[in-house]
């Protein structure tokens, strides 16, 4: 793990999983674009590499298809700031995500564990 | 939180601030958004120990190129086919051909339909050269192209748009069907030299062939409302690029007669007979492919025109009313009333319809909304008044075909503005969604193809094809 620690998520994964993820993150609180982003990092531990500015896009995206709501939030005396809550279509969104997702990493589980087996058996050969 | 007082560095968000703005897709309270963003890291970057100008030139580097964001920003805020179209997204092209490809099967099609155009001068039809045209049988000639322009250009470009958009055979087949309908009839139809019906047919019969085009530029999808209205964006996009083109042309044209005149080589039947007509038809095919391919990401045309013009037109037709209402004088109902008020109205359809459809339909009531709201009520009074006068002129003198099709247009798009009064009111009131105006809009185009259709097919033989 630690050695892979450089080598970063491509890109096509992370825009495929940005969704859930930001759902997933709303889900747990109603943030804005920077805390998503840093929460993101926490959650994959710094391994996702995010071009930052295209979470706004996505964010527009979402609220466009009405899975979170965006609201400015200016409190005095500091800056104004877009605050997102997730709606309840975009739990359900959310959830059926998820369910796709475990589908998909459930088929490479089954597929890994294969490739398990196999593993010793090339390592002995190399040995 | 608030991370500076260095003025330097306040310039510099400023600066990268406007820089943002100057992209259209990325809205105002975007910038706000990223610049929020860009503050936080810049602050965080600080407490982690960077010097001010490192933070920030960290921070705009993680936020990433502007063409980039801007790009899908762009991507974003269109929900609209055309733009996914020419983003180069989605397989919606369907085919992998370099652009030069494209380019070169356009250039074929665009051939194809001036060559189809001047086919019919190998049977000596050819109104467009002035040695024959003089020789009596002009006037059959020229009503020939009256009839069949249309018909000899537009499957050309349906079968640009069906490549484009790889349609089955059996969709073309399909489409084909109303093309055959209307060569057969407006070529077996026994109009009477110089009647109205011929000419009446003429400007109708182009309307249905452009909307079955429109069938073959949405794939066959063309019942849902979002794609109709990429098709009328797509109408006013390609209309706008044609007047620019053909205006190109005029003005090359003549040019290139008088620089050869100069040098005393008559070059004018050449042009007349061949490069006018064939860049003519031609056109058709490359200013769709134009359209297509060189839309520019951020913006289209046609709304922008119709924000320049909306205003004028609405201020027009108040100081009209203001006019009649000091005056006294109202409509006079002479010949060309009902075409001029025909024309009127199709302005103004015009105009509601493409800021429609470059328009937020989530977004709240604008400005632009009310003037848009004027414009349809001062359109619709002066409509009125101008109906009442020609219904008396008619009642007077008859139903001839011309004033027939006249009063038959002007009704089809009074009823549209009547209900998109009362829709854009609603919505100004926060009664009603802009997107039921949408709707309205889209749903009410079969209406033309019907009306166009009866004048058609039905004037000529109730008008005896007078």
């Amino acid at each position: 793990m630690q050695a892979e620690r450089d080598i970063r998520i491509g890109k096509d994964l992370v825009a495929a999983s940005a969704m859930p993820l930001v759902l997933a993150i709303l889900n747990e609180g109603e943030s804005y674009g920077y805390a998503i982003l840093k929460r993101i990092d926490e959650l994959s531990g710094g391994e996702m590499e995010w071009t930052d500015g295209m979470l706004y896009p996505l964010l527009h995206r979402l609220d466009r298809l009405g899975y979170v709501e965006a609201s400015w939030d200016s409190p005095p005396g500091g800056r104004r700031r877009r605050y997102y809550r997730i709606t309840p279509g975009g739990r359900k969104a959310l959830s059926e995500q998820r369910r796709q997702w475990e589908v998909v990493s459930g088929a490479l589980q089954n597929a890994w564990r294969s490739f398990q087996v196999a593993n010793p058996v090339l390592s002995t050969v190399e040995g | 939180m608030e991370s500076t007082g260095d003025p330097g560095i306040e310039a510099r968000i400023k600066e990268w601030r406007s820089y943002l703005q100057r992209r259209q897709a990325i809205h105002h309270v975007d910038v706000d958004e990223l610049e929020d963003h860009l503050r936080s890291q810049i602050s965080d970057l600080g407490a982690a120990g960077l010097s001010e100008d490192e933070s920030f030139l960290v921070a705009i580097k993680r936020i990433g190129g502007v063409n980039e964001l801007s790009r899908e920003f762009a991507r974003e805020r269109s929900s609209q086919l055309w733009k996914q179209l020419v983003l180069g997204g989605d397989g919606v092209r369907g085919h992998p051909v370099s652009q030069y490809g494209g380019l070169l099967i356009t250039i074929c099609f665009a051939i194809g339909a001036a060559a189809a155009f001047k086919f019919p001068a190998v049977f000596g039809i050819d109104p467009f050269d002035p040695g024959t045209a003089d020789g009596g049988n002009g006037d059959a000639e020229a009503s020939f192209y009256l009839r069949n322009t249309a018909l000899l250009a537009l499957p050309f470009l349906i079968g640009f748009l069906a490549w484009r958009r790889s349609i089955p055979v059996r969709a073309i087949a399909g489409l084909a069907v109303p093309f055959i309908a209307a060569a057969i009839l407006v070529n077996v139809f026994p109009f009477e030299t110089g009647g109205d019906t011929e000419p009446l047919a003429a400007i109708h019969l182009p309307i249905i062939l452009w909307l079955v085009a429109g069938v073959a530029y949405l794939g066959g999808a063309w019942r849902g409302d979002a794609p109709r209205m990429d098709f009328v964006r797509f109408t006013g996009e390609w209309f706008i690029y044609y007047a620019l083109i053909a205006f190109g042309g005029v003005a090359l044209s003549g040019l290139t007669l008088g620089v050869f005149a100069a040098i005393d080589i008559d070059v004018e039947p050449f042009i007349a007979s061949w490069v006018l007509p064939c860049g003519a038809v031609g056109a058709v095919v490359v200013v769709a492919w134009l359209v297509e391919a060189k839309q520019s990401v951020i913006e289209n045309m046609a709304p922008v025109l119709t924000s320049v013009f909306t205003p004028l037109f609405a201020l027009m037709l108040v100081a009209a009313i203001a006019g009649m209402a000091l005056t006294g004088n109202f409509v006079d109902a002479e010949r060309d009333v009902l075409i001029l008020f025909d024309v009127l109205l199709v302005i103004v359809v015009g105009l509601v319809l493409y800021s429609i459809s470059a328009r937020d339909s989530d977004a709240t009531p604008t400005l632009m909304d009310a003037i848009q709201l004027v414009l349809v009520v001062s359109a619709l009074v002066i409509d009125v008044l101008a109906l009442a006068a020609i219904l008396s002129r008619i009642t007077e003198f008859g139903f001839t075909p011309n004033r027939t099709a006249g009063l038959g247009l002007n009704v089809v798009l009074l009823a549209n503005l009547v209900w998109s009064a009362w829709l854009l009111s609603a919505f100004l009131r926060g009664r009603r969604q802009f997107s039921d105006l949408e709707r309205w809009q889209t749903r009410y185009i079969p209406v033309y193809a019907v009306w166009a259709a009866i004048v058609v097919v039905a004037f000529p033989p109730l008008f005896g094809f007078d």
